[in-house]
């Protein structure tokens, strides 16, 4: 902008050098902001002003010293079983199959959006709200799940099956061990489907 | 009058206001720029709904990547300094001041100790080329095992940085049993709280977290 004035200080040695005096003070800005913007280019690149998110998780309190009777009961009714298998692939059950009697009614489904583990999920709510309202389950109940993810199922299932406990407001769930009694409940499934 | 100069008027623009305003932008964007050391291991997160955060501070960083190989990193240079000294004098890896401060300045590590001498004493690109191949810090089922590096890293961590906030950042091809191992050893350590990172997903419609955010964005 004034960078010119260089040429001013010289402008009166003769009739002849006039032109100095007539150039304009302005100096082409074009390179400086080509310049500027390539700067604001790479530093938006590079700047992580998006901070990554994270997700809270709480694992149950596990202690030896737990007397049994404080251990937290869980409910026949209220309860449901996912378990993560190979492909995305969920089996689930209702209940915690203590009963070694009779076998659980194992389902499939995935994480899709539409009649995936969301849809039975929200059943699962829906059906304890009306054993509550018929008076077989007290007030203080709620729809627990309990996450069994097996040695094949990935991390992604993981943080999908938490992120259904957070989209479908389930507050009591844990994630427990597979045992040998729900592998076998997949595989019997899945032998039944004719694999 | 006016109209009659105007065919006379020069094409060229002020470029001084886009100027100030080019510079102004670069001043933020240099200032809000946060330069990371480079993670050894590229690591694409799953995503959730969940919009909590990272914190700015005390963080303990375990990596996993699709390989299931782990990886640690806490963030404050004091408390790096602090842990690998503790570590130097308790598993007599014999590091001189140069290979410390590459720690110190460092990112995630992902060696045993057997090796971290050796991997720390190495030129940038050599232990870019050693994180490729690096086997990741060993794990056990016991804590208190001579084995289980990981939670020696966790608990010497823990010793120097009590505030220290705990964050898995795996991958999501990663295994179930690989991350099974350090929230085994998150739960040897009696820790039941830490974070998860996770990339952000939008809130699927029609379920009850959306509503939740729906009512919440109407009363605000």
């Amino acid at each position: 902008m004034a960078e010119m004035e260089v040429a001013d200080k010289g402008g009166k040695k003769g009739p002849g050098v006039k032109k100095g005096k007539k150039l304009s003070t302005r100096v082409d800005l074009t390179p400086m902001v080509d310049l500027g913007f390539l700067l604001i280019t790479f530093f938006m690149m590079t700047t992580t002003l998006n901070k990554p998110k994270t997700m809270e998780i709480n694992m149950p309190y596990k202690d030896e010293i737990i007397p049994e009777e404080e251990e937290t009961k869980i409910k026949e009714s209220t309860a449901l079983t996912v378990l993560l298998s190979k492909k995305h692939r969920i089996y689930y059950y209702e209940g915690m199959a203590t009963d070694p009697e009779t076998a659980p009614d194992v389902k499939v489904t995935g994480f899709k959006p539409e009649k995936g583990i969301r849809d039975v999920i929200i059943k699962k709510k829906n059906d304890v709200e009306e054993l509550k309202r018929k008076g077989q389950l007290t007030a203080k109940d709620k729809a627990t799940i309990l996450i069994k993810p097996d040695t094949s199922s990935t991390y992604e299932d993981l943080v999908n099956i938490l992120d259904e406990m957070a989209i479908n407001d389930i507050r009591v769930y844990a994630i427990v061990d597979i045992t040998d009694v729900d592998r076998e409940f997949i595989i019997a499934t899945e032998q039944a489907a004719g694999e | 009058m006016a109209n009659h100069s105007m065919p006379k008027k020069s094409t060229n623009v002020d470029m001084t206001a886009m100027c100030d305003v080019a510079f102004l932008l670069l001043t933020f964007f240099m200032l809000a720029t946060q330069f990371r050391p480079d993670e050894p291991v590229t690591v694409t997160t799953p995503n959730s709904i969940s919009e909590i955060p990272l914190p700015d501070a005390d963080i303990m960083l375990i990596t996993v990547d699709p390989d299931g190989r782990i990886f640690f990193s806490i963030d404050n240079q004091k408390v790096r300094e602090d842990l690998i000294t503790k570590l130097d004098e308790q598993k007599g890896l014999n590091l001189t001041e140069e290979e410390k401060k590459t720690f110190i300045i460092g990112a995630s590590v992902g060696m045993p100790f057997n090796r971290l001498k050796e991997y720390l004493g190495a030129t940038p690109d050599q232990r870019a080329a050693m994180d490729k191949q690096a086997p990741g810090i060993p794990t056990d089922t016991i804590v208190t095992s001579e084995r289980h590096e990981l939670a020696l890293w966790i608990k010497e961590a823990r010793y120097s940085n009590p505030k220290l906030r705990i964050t898995i950042k795996a991958d999501g091809k990663a295994s179930y049993p690989d991350i099974k191992k350090v929230i085994g050893t998150l739960e040897g350590w009696k820790i039941f709280k830490f974070n998860l990172i996770t990339g952000l997903k939008a809130v699927p419609p029609g379920t009850a977290a959306y509503e939740e955010v729906m009512g919440g964005r109407k009363e605000g």
